[in-house]
């Protein structure tokens, strides 16, 4: 019977229907940060319990890395004590942690992929939302609280009921100066911040097969801000040559038949053209424009050739209008702003930061702006600096950074201060996000943020980019 | 195995808006930490303070309010982050439930691990239950097995997912042991995964 990849997969992964209807699913993944699972390492320390497949467990210091080198202990206590907890568990159940000293250190989206960890056909949970990234190659990825990354620990398995797959069609090609960014911004928008709960998002056509694999992890990082816990895209050849080599894939030890054997089962993954799908969309790239969020969630976004909607327009309208300070109807080109942030796991990754330098090389970073660029990982930092690219970033005036997530949630020392309001390549725009209760923030592409650190105000970077210039389209 | 929960009775506390975030229920900073100890005195912290800076009073700082069992709230409540600390925070603090029109689904997940019923209703409902919870000593019920909230001459039906209610009313809503009764099942669903077993 013609399936889908999520079908596929949950099926692989089924381990025995539990009393109350839910599947007990298989983890083939678990990634695990500083933040989310103390209490649920405390939590197996007073049942007695042992992590059941450390093999299958990696972590790694993301959320409270100070982005200015320090030496260890932290200057935050609380860092400390967070990074402490993380390692004293990892050497007590024998898990691998990718710390600064390996030189593996990241984000937990960038690095997973990046070693080749996230492979099509798993499932991969981790105690972060933004696990919806790892969709990209093909994986049933998600996000998940405390209490089940104690229970991803102690068994290796979730409690899960399964989702409804929306496949959501993108024909066409985003035009110059319009990314992976936009699109998923343009499908929040449409679709809106609750329209995906219940269902996973599947990704396809003619626009989506074009994507590289960084900028369908950008894609599916933000399905969660749809309300879509998971997102993913089926896995092609851009798939398995991403893959190809990397230190954690199949056949990285040089055994081309082992890759061969892997590409082939991943390709059956993918969903059947006949399989059946419980609701379908579709999109139309050439329609999206460079996208800016005006308002308190994903949702409340508009192009950047266009008008804030007026508060009458809809319930909830208003409070958003007010904490930003926008007048209902005024053009979002031309808001200035204070701060520019380029990173996060939505875009914090090498061909972000190309999209972005390319914007700044040669250029000024407006004197009322504060700038800065936190690479998704010390890989991706590396990658950077080997193409000059830092020097490019500090010599427009950005300040350039450690690995960490740094001001996309703020719980290290980069923060918003007051009102300000800053242009970033981050996920979230919700109130106090980025560390200032009454701090302001505008989601867009990196292009976009770079374009806007230069002038100092939101303006339309297809006015700064020429057709030649343009690669990734 | 953990206490079945089959009805939520006691007061209740109304918060306005829809699409209330995690980060608005449990702003980051206070995640740095390594329990969950002491989060309910931070519960929508920064709304709070905004609102009394204004001169207005959130109804987390209603004293009327505290002790409240039941939350009762708008649309697609806890989107966002999927910090535990959030329905922890409201958990500690006292809520034992919370009724609105629609959950993200990792909040909702990650409140029935803990116990926390997260219950839903229609539009129209949830406009009278509101309502109803003006005086802030009217008791209100929440009926896990006959899917129905009442408080004072008010009721309503509830949705609440099979496999959650089921949890609920049999005390399985605390998973790991029950994930652990059959580890060789666990095992055997590992080998046979190529990318587990070595392609």
């Amino acid at each position: 019977m013609a399936q889908t990849l999520f079908e596929k997969v949950w099926d692989r992964h089924a381990v025995r229907k539990l009393p109350n209807g839910q599947t007990q699913l298989y983890i083939g993944l678990h990634l695990v940060h500083e933040v989310t699972s103390p209490q649920a390492f405390e939590a197996l320390r007073v049942r007695g319990w042992r992590v059941h497949a450390p093999r299958r467990t990696f972590a790694t210091l993301d959320h409270i890395m100070p982005t200015r080198f320090e030496r260890r202990p932290f200057a935050d206590p609380m860092a400390e004590t967070m990074a402490s907890a993380l390692e004293k568990n990892c050497r007590e159940h024998g898990i691998p942690l990718f710390d600064p000293s390996t030189g593996d250190q990241g984000i937990v989206h960038v690095i997973g992929p990046e070693l080749g960890l996230t492979q099509p056909g798993m499932t991969i949970a981790c105690g972060d939302s933004h696990t919806s990234t790892h969709g990209a190659f093909g994986a049933l990825a998600f996000g998940i609280g405390t209490s089940q990354v104690r229970d991803v620990l102690a068994s290796q398995t979730l409690a899960m009921s399964p989702l409804n797959v929306r496949r959501v069609d993108v024909r066409g090609r985003l035009g110059t100066g319009v990314y992976a960014k936009d699109l998923i911004l343009a499908i929040i928008g449409r679709l809106g911040i609750h329209g995906g709960t219940g269902f996973a998002y599947e990704y396809a056509g003619e626009t989506i097969e074009r994507l590289s694999m960084e900028e369908r992890m950008t894609l599916c990082n933000m399905s969660i801000e749809g309300g879509a816990r998971i997102g993913y895209v089926n896995p092609d050849r851009t798939t398995f040559e991403y893959l190809r080599g990397r230190r954690f894939a199949p056949g990285s030890d040089g055994d081309a038949a082992a890759f061969a054997r892997a590409c082939a089962w991943w390709q059956d993954l993918a969903s059947d053209p006949d399989a059946s799908w419980a609701d379908r969309v579709q999109l139309e790239a050439a329609e999206i424009a460079p996208m800016v969020t005006w308002g308190i969630n994903p949702g409340q976004s508009v192009g950047v050739d266009s008008r804030v909607p007026h508060a009458a327009e809809a319930a909830g309208l208003a409070e958003a209008l007010e904490f930003m300070g926008f007048t209902g109807g005024q053009a979002i080109a031309g808001t200035p702003i204070d701060v520019a942030f380029v990173g996060s796991c939505t875009n914090g990754r090498l061909s972000d930061l190309r999209e972005a330098a390319r914007i700044v090389a040669g250029q000024k970073v407006s004197p009322r702006v504060r700038a800065l660029v936190v690479p998704g990982s010390q890989a991706v930092a590396a990658a950077a600096e080997r193409e000059g690219l830092d020097e490019v970033f500090r010599q427009a005036g950005f300040d350039w950074r450690t690995a960490g997530c740094s001001m996309c949630l703020a719980m290290n020392a980069d923060r918003l201060q007051g009102r300000e309001i800053c242009a970033s390549t981050s996920n979230r725009n919700f109130k106090g996000r980025q560390g200032s209760p009454t701090g302001r923030t505008l989601l867009m592409s990196p292009a976009m943020v770079a374009a806007a650190a230069i002038a100092g105000e939101v303006v339309d970077v297809r006015t700064w980019v020429r057709e030649t210039d343009v690669v990734a389209n | 195995m953990s206490s079945r929960i089959e009805r939520v009775s006691g007061r209740a506390i109304v918060l306005d808006g829809n699409d209330l975030d995690t980060d608005r229920i449990m702003p980051a900073r206070f995640l740095k930490a390594i329990t969950f100890d002491g989060l309910e005195t931070h519960v929508f912290e920064d709304d709070r303070r905004a609102l009394t800076a204004n001169g207005g009073r959130h109804p987390f700082d209603d004293p009327a309010r505290a002790g409240a069992r039941i939350l009762i709230t708008g649309s697609n409540f806890g989107c966002g982050s999927s910090r535990e600390h959030a329905p922890q925070a409201l958990s500690r603090w006292g809520l034992q439930a919370i009724v609105a029109e629609s959950f993200a689904e990792i909040f909702a997940g990650n409140s029935l691990m803990i116990g926390l019923v997260c219950a839903s209703v229609s539009a129209a409902d949830l406009e009278r239950l509101r309502a109803a919870a003006t005086d802030p000593t009217r008791e209100f019920s929440l009926d896990v097995a006959g899917l129905r909230v009442t408080g004072g001459d008010v009721g309503a039906a509830v949705r609440i997912p099979d496999a959650t209610r089921a949890a609920l009313l049999s005390g399985a809503w605390d998973t790991t042991g029950l994930l652990l009764d059959d580890v060789a099942a666990i095992d055997r669903t590992a080998a046979v995964l190529p990318y587990v077993r070595g392609f």
